[in-house]
């Protein structure tokens, strides 16, 4: 499944930009997939285990996987991943 | 849905003529009308933080009319807060915060009242504070006072307000309501101290807060006014430099510790929760320090030493201290072949945070002689060379 991973722009520079082209069946495949593209990335998404930060949240299109089996829910073609640390600006 | 604040209509206090004609504008929208108005002027917001957030809420709720509005901030205006704290002006530099921000709203409606707090939210007082008020604004520049504010509003059951901002990205929701997710249901933890820089060392579009501060101040008067569809539920995130703006949906987390089990009946350590041990800089698990009197002297005794300054290139452009090579932390660990471990290496950043993970990296790889610069090159310019300017 071709999928678009979107970074925030502190994120983004340690990609080629804040739009990732990736593959997989599931958010955790594509997460892997990216991590292993760019090893400076991969601490961000994920921690050591392979198992998602509960400071980073990731939106397959609007929904917040945790609520869809976390890095196990299922993607499709064209799906879009969005990744949202935490901030605490104000 | 329910307003925030419920009076009976004929509870309401009247408006006077003055106060009529200010709020015109208002009265002619059937959605506030003037029964709208004394709602306003009859509820009590609490804005957490009087600083980039803090600003434009405190300015346009008391222009529109917000009968109280309390203010919790413990800190004084400094000029590099001027270029986004649209609150405060240039002969406020110096003074308390909460001095400041209650002139301004004083002289831009002298018929709201500001009730402030001159200090840190904690654990002991927080509950008191946020008892008094309807709903709760977060405009706090902290994780651990955001779990706080989370934490109490949910306890107490008040709305709670959320923005949150990071260099040209914002994000806003409405937590804590009966029926929507709290602050712990999007993020169940904080990140470890350290992985998130802060604004102060990342930086910040001055007009960002703004932009965040303008939305939280939205929804809290669609809260007191019970008219529209408040963010609850939901997560806006905002983009400053491609300007999109996306809602993202939001859950109730059955299992949430605060508003799903509520587990969380009083409020906890959240220096602990955030692992805040003290002061981060002061006890970085042990990493060495130099102040930047004794790198004076070292370098005045001509000592054999490297100066590494780990800070970013156009902060570089911006300010340096005399001798350091810069050697940004985003390139640091593929930099790390070119330190000799044999001679002794001091790092520095802005004000010491960046440069404590460059030390640990440079221990991680083994080296020995490696201190960090305590308060970084801000504290060099405070207490060696002035004319190196502070940004």
């Amino acid at each position: 499944m071709a999928v678009t991973l979107f970074l925030p722009t502190v994120l983004a520079k340690l990609a080629d930009g804040r739009e990732i082209e990736s593959t997989g069946d599931t958010v955790g495949a594509v997460v892997a997939d990216v991590a292993t593209r760019y090893p400076n990335l991969a601490p961000r998404l994920r921690d050591e285990a392979g198992q998602p930060y509960p400071f980073v949240t990731f939106y397959l299109n609007d929904e917040d996987i945790r609520f869809n089996g976390g890095f196990d829910a299922k993607v499709s073609d064209g799906d879009e991943l969005t990744v949202v640390p935490a901030i605490a600006g104000g | 849905m329910a307003t925030a604040t419920a009076p009976l209509a004929t509870q309401l206090e009247e408006l006077s003529s003055d106060e009529i004609l200010r709020y015109s504008r208002h009265l002619i929208l059937p959605e506030v009308a003037l029964e709208g108005q004394q709602r306003l002027k009859a509820s009590r917001v609490l804005l957490i933080g009087a600083g980039g957030l803090g600003s434009p809420l405190a300015l346009y709720l008391a222009a529109a009319g917000v009968g109280t509005i309390g203010l919790v901030d413990f800190d004084v205006v400094d000029v590099t807060n001027l270029q986004r704290q649209i609150v405060h002006g240039s002969k406020d530099v110096g003074r308390p915060k909460l001095e400041s921000a209650r002139d301004r709203l004083k002289d831009l409606n002298p018929h709201v009242h500001v009730e402030g707090f001159e200090t840190r939210l904690t654990s002991e007082n927080a509950l008191e504070i946020v008892r008094d008020f309807d709903i709760v604004i977060d405009g706090t520049d902290n994780f651990a006072t955001r779990y706080l504010t989370n934490d109490a509003c949910v306890i107490l059951g008040k709305p709670n307000v959320y923005g949150s901002i990071y260099r040209f990205e914002g994000q806003s929701s409405v937590f804590a309501t009966e029926e929507g997710p709290c602050y712990r249901c999007l993020y169940p933890e904080p990140p470890p101290p350290g992985l998130v820089p802060s604004c102060a060392e990342g930086g910040v579009l001055g007009v960002l807060p703004g932009l965040v501060g303008t939305i939280q101040a939205t929804e809290g008067i669609k809260l007191l006014l019970g008219i529209g569809e408040p963010l609850i539920g939901r997560l806006l995130l905002i983009d400053a430099l491609t300007m999109q703006f996306r809602a993202m949906k939001l859950r109730k987390n059955p299992n949430c510790p605060a508003c799903g089990t509520r587990e969380i009946r009083e409020l906890i350590d959240y220096d602990q929760f955030c692992g805040i041990g003290g002061d981060p800089l002061q006890d970085p698990n042990g990493i060495p320090e130099l102040t930047p009197a004794e790198l004076a002297a070292k370098q005045q005794r001509q000592d054999d030493f490297d100066l590494i300054d780990v800070r970013e290139p156009h902060e570089w452009a911006i300010a340096k201290i005399p001798g350091a090579r810069l050697v940004p932390l985003s390139a640091f660990t593929d930099s790390l072949h070119q330190f000799d471990s044999a001679r002794d290496i001091v790092v520095h950043c802005k004000m010491g945070g960046r440069s404590a993970k460059a030390v640990r990296q440079l221990q991680a790889a083994g080296f020995k002689k490696v201190w960090n610069l305590a308060g970084g090159i801000l504290r060099w310019s405070d207490d060696v060379d002035p004319k190196v300017p502070k940004y």
